[in-house]
């Protein structure tokens, strides 16, 4: 029977079919970090087991650390003693630890990558629903609560009913200024955020063909936000160069039988999904949102949607632009903003600092705005400065933090003030994510740097 | 951590029909820094519940002492947003077992068949009936039987039914959870693991 890249790689990690209930899903590789691993740990505990293959897990501090003065102690006792909780349970069972101050640290999505522990055709998992970021490599990567992790810990399995199948292409090639988060964002607003719960996505298409992995990984990060568990994209040439040679991808003889089956990895021409559906490319402009969920986006250069003209309760509608303090038929361009936040797992890495830079060379930051530039690890980091974007950030008169989730989810003090408006790279705009009472608007990193220089919502068109 | 079984449920219900309502309004991130399960119930809602000086909020149901119970009817696409089972835990700890809702993000709902928290998935002119009935009278009982899979308006005996796998429903009948199962296939998983090339 034909089968779909999803199913090619489900199906042969199922070790057992429940009747009437979910599979029995094997777990390849299992990521996690300070927030959602330690009461996982309590509860093996308490039942007396330990955790079966810990070679299978690798742990990373990211979600609740400081983006300053890394080498110094943490100041906020609980931040603290959750990260000490992360190291004490690595150690004690022998599970790696790429904790604040190690050279791999980062965001758990971008190091994952960056040292080959995302490989095509593997199952990975996290406690973390951007864990779909993985899919960019055609693995089947999502998000999972503590329960889950303490069974994949316990017995490298969970167990999961198979999601249904869609298929998202975007043909054609993009406009000027046009990024992959602007993809996203496009494919979220016309989705809604609940437009794909109950899938599982393949994006295909020149769009993705053509696309980098840094950008499929942006794409791939955001299937969540319309209610996706996960996103894929086939495995190509690009993404067999990109893992490479990486710390922990299989190596030598090794390497050339998985590369027999990666290539493998793609859907067969008569597969049949439960959902298609097909954008072109050319509709696509920059993205902006307006709202309080990653679906109320729009062109940048188009006015505040109607609440007759989207889908939804009036009363949710006028409550979310409320909380905005915006109204019905504004132009979104010429707004002021305070704060612009670049980084996160959606947009923290090498491509997003070079799209960036490519904006603020030779301007200045606006005075009115603060900006927190965040690189998605220290692998990116290095890269930032090698390359020399470093020093056009700082002639443009801005500061490079150390990496961490940041002011994604403001876990820790890079939180925006109540009523601040921040343009930013992440991947959600809810209320008080950013900070209680933060106003969010998210944006690519393009779009952010025109912010930035600009201290209002800009066309990023007009500065490239 | 296994939980109490769940077997019919007969309770008041709170009323929050907002749509899409995220994990970061249920729970905000910087109540997550906890190692252990407790306290999450304190911090529901905590946003819209309490101002920036932790006194209530007068306008939003929690605080508002007619309505209660163990059940919570939420808006369409309720749960949407991370990952975090703490949005489950809040939710429990604080007292309800069952969230009522039209349409329910995946993690969530996951994540409360996981700890014992029965999401009930019904239509949306039910949802809207169930709504209007508790507006008209806060001492409205639902009635949740999930050896039926039944949930009835008792007032008026309107009724429907709702959808819940074989396997989960079996879990919270008699309160087991996945780890229980698993365990029982240790051998199975080791020979798989064998076969597994990377």
């Amino acid at each position: 029977m034909s089968k779909s890249l999803f199913d090619k790689v489900w199906d042969s990690h199922v070790v057992r079919k429940i009747e009437d209930g979910p599979d029995v899903l094997y777990i390849d590789r299992h990521l996690i970090h300070e927030v959602t691993s330690p009461v996982a740990f309590v509860g093996l505990e308490s039942r007396g087991l330990s955790v079966l293959y810990p070679e299978r897990t690798f742990a990373v501090a990211d979600h609740n650390t400081p983006t300053i003065n890394q080498h110094l102690p943490v100041q906020d006792p609980l931040s603290a003693n959750q990260l000490k909780t992360l190291e004490d349970n690595a150690n004690k069972y022998g599970i790696s630890h790429w904790g604040l101050g190690h050279e791999n640290n980062g965001i758990v999505h971008v190091v994952g990558p960056e040292n080959g522990i995302t490989v095509p055709g593997a199952t990975i998992v996290c406690g973390d629903s951007h864990t779909s970021t993985h899919g960019a490599f055609g693995a089947i990567a999502f998000g999972i609560g503590t329960s889950e992790v303490e069974m994949v810990l316990t017995t490298q399995c969970i167990m999961q009913p198979k999601p249904k199948k869609m298929r998202i292409s975007v043909n054609g090639s993009l406009n000027k200024g046009v990024t992959p988060k602007d993809v996203g964002l496009y494919i979220i607003s016309k989705l809604t955020t609940s437009g794909a719960t109950g899938y599982f996505v393949e994006y295909a298409g020149d769009v993705f063909e053509n696309m980098s992995m840094e950008g499929r990984m942006t794409v791939c990060n955001l299937s969540i936000e319309m209610g996706a568990r996960g996103g894929m994209v086939a495995p190509d040439e690009k993404t067999f160069d990109y893992i490479k040679g990486r710390p922990k991808t299989p190596k030598g003889a090794d390497w050339d039988t998985a590369m027999e089956y990666w290539k493998t990895l793609k859907t067969d021409d008569d597969a049949v999904f439960d959902k298609e559906i097909t954008f072109d490319a050319s509709d696509i402009e920059p993205m902006i949102t307006y709202g309080t969920n990653p679906g109320m986006g729009m062109g940048i250069s188009n006015n505040i949607p109607t609440a007759e003209s989207v889908e939804g309760g009036k009363a949710t509608y006028d409550k979310s632009l409320a909380y905005m303090g915006y109204a019905e038929n504004e132009q979104m361009i010429g707004k002021k903003i305070d704060y612009v936040f670049i980084g996160s797992c959606t947009n923290g890495r090498i491509e997003d600092f070079r799209a960036f830079a490519s904006i603020v060379k030779g301007r200045k930051k606006a005075d009115n705005v603060t900006a927190w530039l965040v690189p998605g690890s220290h692998v990116v980091e290095a890269k930032i400065k090698e390359e020399g974007l470093l020093d056009i950030f700082e002639e443009a008169g801005f500061v490079l933090r150390e990496p961490g989730c940041s002011a994604c989810l403001a876990m820790n003090d890079d939180k925006v003030p109540a009523g601040k408006y921040a343009v930013s790279t992440s991947n959600r705009n809810f209320e008080g994510r950013q900070g209680p009472g933060s106003r969010t608007l998210l944006a690519s990193p393009l779009v952010a740097a025109a912010a930035a220089v600009t201290g209002v919502v800009t066309d990023p068109r007009e500065l490239l | 951590m296994a939980y109490d079984k769940f077997t019919t449920l007969t309770s008041t219900a709170v009323p929050l029909p907002i749509e899409n309502v995220d994990t970061d309004q249920i729970i905000p991130a910087r109540f997550l820094k906890a190692t252990k399960r407790e306290g999450f119930g304190d911090n529901l809602f905590r946003d819209w519940r309490y101002n920036g000086d932790n006194t209530p909020k007068q306008d939003f149901v929690l605080n508002n002492p007619i309505y209660k119970g163990k059940i919570l009817v939420g808006g369409k696409n309720f749960g949407s947003g991370s990952s975090r089972e703490h949005a489950a835990w809040a939710v429990y700890d604080y007292g309800f077992r069952c969230v009522v809702s039209s349409f329910f993000a995946d993690i969530f709902k996951n994540n409360c068949l996981n700890i014992g928290v029965l999401p009930v998935q019904i239509s949306p002119e039910f949802s809207n009936e169930i709504f209007e009935a508790i507006y008209a009278d806060p001492n409205t009982e639902l009635e949740i039987n999930l050896e039926a899979q039944t949930i009835t308006l008792l007032a008026t005996g309107s009724k429907e039914s709702f959808d819940i796998n074989g396997y989960k429903k079996g879990n919270m009948l008699n309160g087991f959870d996945d780890i229980d199962y698993l365990q029982s296939m240790k051998s199975e998983i080791e020979t798989f693991t064998e076969s597994r090339p990377f």
